[in-house]
C-alpha cells in the first residue's frame, strides 16, 4: 500500500468521474427505457457494444474519429428505434417479465452477433484525446478522463436540454408518465416509445465509444460497465434521470477510492463493491436516491 | 339542427363482459347532452367508444363520416377532446406542460401562445400557477386544468367524463358554469357523463338515461326532470 498524498486523491477523483460519466450515460439509457417500456433493458450493453464495433469498422474504412462518432449515434438510434419496432412492440402489452426475458434473449443474440461478425479477438480502439496528463496544482489529470468526462456530460445535456425544452421531448414525457391520455390528446405513444429506444441506444454508444480506449474491443466489453451502471441506476433511483447521472458519477468515484485505499477491496473486489451498493439500496431505500416510491392506497 | 356525432346501435365488451348492447344516440352541433345512469350503466363505456379506446361493433359517425376505423391519436386531430374518467393529467408535469399538451395536435408552440390567453380568461389562477405539479393540484384544481387542456385544442365536440366526482359542491357548480359559458359563447358542443343527475338536466338541452348498457329513456332535459322514473330513480324526489 502506498502512502496518502493529496495528489493522488484528487486524481482518483477525476478518474473515478470519467468512468462514472460512463456509468451515467449507461445508467442513462437503462432509465429512459425503463421509463418508457417499464422493464429494464438488459441487452442495452450489448447494444452498446455492438454500436462501438460499427464505429470501429468506420474508422478502419478511412473515416476520421468525429464523422464516425456521429454516423454511430445516427445508426445506433435508428438500430434502437427499430428493435423497439420490431421485438419489443409485438410484447408490449404482456406481463413486465415477458419483456425482461425478450432484453435477455437480445443480451445473448447480440452478442453472439457482435462475435460472428467481428471475431472475438481483442481490438485497439482510438481516443481522440491525446494520450497524456496536464499538471492542475501538483494533481496529473489525464486529457483521456477530462474527454471522456465532457462528452459524456455533454451527451448528457443535450438530452436534458431536449426533453425540456421541445415539444417532442413534452410529448416524450408525456407519453411515458401517461401513455392512455396521451393518444386522447394525438400523440402517437407507439412513436414516442420507439424514439426513447433509439435517444438510449445512442446514449449507450456513447458509452460504449468513450469506455473502449481503455477496455478495449471486444464482444464482452460492456458486460461489466452495465453492472456497475445498473447499481448507479438503482441508486439514484431507476426512474430518475437525474439520479443515474448522480448515481453513476458517485458510484465512479466511490469505487474508484474504494479500490486504491481500502486494502482488502483492491482491483478485485471493484465489482463486487458495486454489487454490494445496489443490493444495500435495495434494501434500505428502494426508490433510490431520487426516485418516486410508489405509494397505492388500498 | 345538423348532427356533428351519431351512434348506431354500437355495442361493446370488456372480455366476456358485455357493457353496450346496441346504443344509439345523436348529439346536434352546438348542443349539450347529457349521459345519465347508474354505475355500470355503460356512460363511461359510451364516451370511450367514440374516442376509439374501446373496440366496438355498430357504427359512430362524426360529422357525417364514420370514424370506427379511426386511431384514437387520429380523433384528436379531427377536433375530439376527450377528459377521461380519472380526468387524464400527466401528474409529474407542470400545470403549463399540461397545457401544453392540449396543444400538441394543432401544432404546439403556435396554438399554446393564441390558445393560453383565451383558456386563462376562463381560469385566472391557472395562469400563475403554471409551475406547479398537477398532480399537487387540489381535486377541483385537477378537473379544471384537465378541462382547460382539452380546450387549449379548441375542440368542437367536448367529451367530458363524471366532472363532479368527488368534488365539492360549489366547484361542480363553477366547472358546469364554465361549460355552459363555452356552449353560448363558442358554439362548443359537448356530451356530458355525469352521476349528478339534478345538475346535469339542468346544464343540458336533451339527456339519455343509460340502463345496463341500453339506452332507456331519451327526450329534452325539461321533459326528463319531469319524467316519473327519472325522478324516482336518479333526481330522488
Amino acid at each position: 500500500m502506498l502512502a496518502f498524498t493529496w495528489p493522488e486523491f484528487f486524481q482518483q477523483i477525476t478518474s473515478g468521474l470519467a468512468s462514472g460519466a460512463i456509468y451515467a450515460s449507461l445508467a442513462l439509457a437503462l432509465v429512459l427505457i425503463y421509463r418508457a417500456t417499464d422493464v429494464i433493458n438488459f441487452a442495452q450493453g450489448e447494444m452498446a457494444t455492438f454500436t462501438t464495433y460499427i464505429a470501429w469498422m468506420l474508422m478502419q474504412h478511412g473515416l476520421p474519429y468525429w464523422p464516425a462518432f456521429v454516423l454511430t449515434l445516427v445508426i445506433a438510434f435508428a438500430g434502437g428505434f427499430a428493435i423497439e419496432r420490431v421485438v419489443i412492440r409485438p410484447v408490449e402489452n404482456r406481463p413486465e417479465i415477458v419483456i425482461v426475458i425478450v432484453t435477455i434473449g437480445m443480451l445473448i443474440a447480440i452478442n453472439g452477433l457482435t462475435g460472428w461478425i467481428w471475431g472475438s479477438e481483442v481490438k485497439a480502439f482510438d481516443s481522440p484525446f491525446p494520450n497524456r496528463t496536464v499538471d492542475v496544482a501538483g494533481v496529473a489529470i489525464s486529457l483521456q478522463d477530462v474527454g471522456t468526462f465532457c462528452v459524456c456530460l455533454a451527451t448528457v445535456l443535450v438530452l436534458w436540454l431536449f426533453f425540456r425544452f421541445t415539444t417532442l421531448g413534452l410529448a416524450m414525457r408525456a407519453a411515458a408518465v401517461n401513455p392512455g391520455a396521451s393518444r386522447l390528446l394525438g400523440v402517437r405513444v407507439g412513436w414516442m416509445l420507439a424514439i426513447g429506444w433509439g435517444l438510449a441506444a445512442a446514449l449507450g454508444a456513447v458509452a460504449g465509444m468513450m469506455a473502449a480506449p481503455t477496455t478495449f474491443l471486444d464482444p464482452n466489453m460492456m458486460l461489466v460497465i452495465l453492472i456497475y451502471a445498473f447499481a448507479a441506476a438503482v441508486l439514484g433511483g431507476i426512474d430518475s434521470p437525474v439520479g443515474a447521472v448522480v448515481g453513476g458519477l458517485t458510484l465512479g468515484v466511490l469505487v474508484n477510492l474504494l479500490g486504491r485505499y481500502v486494502a482488502f477491496v483492491g482491483e478485485e473486489l471493484r465489482l463486487p463493491t458495486a454489487l454490494a451498493i445496489l443490493l444495500t439500496v435495495l434494501v434500505i431505500r428502494p426508490q433510490g436516491l431520487f426516485g418516486h416510491a410508489v405509494v397505492r392506497r388500498v | 339542427m345538423s348532427e356533428l356525432l351519431e351512434l348506431d346501435n354500437v355495442a361493446a365488451r370488456y372480455g366476456p363482459i358485455s357493457a353496450l348492447h346496441g346504443v344509439s344516440l345523436h348529439v346536434g352541433e352546438g348542443e349539450i347532452v347529457a349521459l345519465l345512469g347508474a354505475n355500470g350503466a355503460g356512460k363511461t363505456t359510451t364516451l370511450r367508444a367514440v374516442s376509439r379506446t374501446v373496440r366496438t361493433s355498430g357504427d359512430i359517425r362524426y360529422e357525417g363520416k364514420s370514424i370506427v376505423r379511426r386511431a384514437p391519436d387520429a380523433l384528436a386531430k379531427l377536433g375530439i377532446a376527450h377528459v377521461p374518467e380519472g380526468r387524464g393529467l400527466f401528474a409529474e408535469l407542470s400545470v403549463w406542460e399540461n397545457l401544453r399538451m392540449g396543444a400538441y395536435v394543432r401544432g404546439e408552440r403556435r396554438t399554446i401562445k393564441q390558445e393560453a390567453p383565451r383558456v386563462f380568461g376562463y381560469f385566472p389562477w391557472l395562469e400563475r400557477r403554471g409551475h406547479q405539479q398537477a398532480g399537487t393540484l387540489s381535486g377541483g384544481e385537477q378537473q379544471m386544468l384537465a378541462l382547460a387542456r382539452a380546450l387549449v385544442s379548441r375542440p368542437r365536440l367536448l367529451l367530458l367524463d363524471e366532472p363532479s366526482l368527488g368534488l365539492a359542491p360549489t366547484v361542480v357548480q363553477e366547472l358546469f358554469a364554465v361549460v355552459r359559458r363555452l356552449n353560448e359563447e363558442e358554439g362548443l358542443t359537448v356530451l356530458v357523463v355525469e352521476q349528478n343527475a339534478n345538475l346535469a338536466l339542468e346544464s343540458s338541452a336533451r339527456a339519455y338515461v343509460l340502463e345496463v348498457g341500453n339506452v332507456a329513456i331519451e327526450g329534452s332535459s325539461e321533459e326528463l326532470r319531469r319524467h316519473e322514473g327519472v325522478r324516482r330513480s336518479y333526481l330522488g324526489y
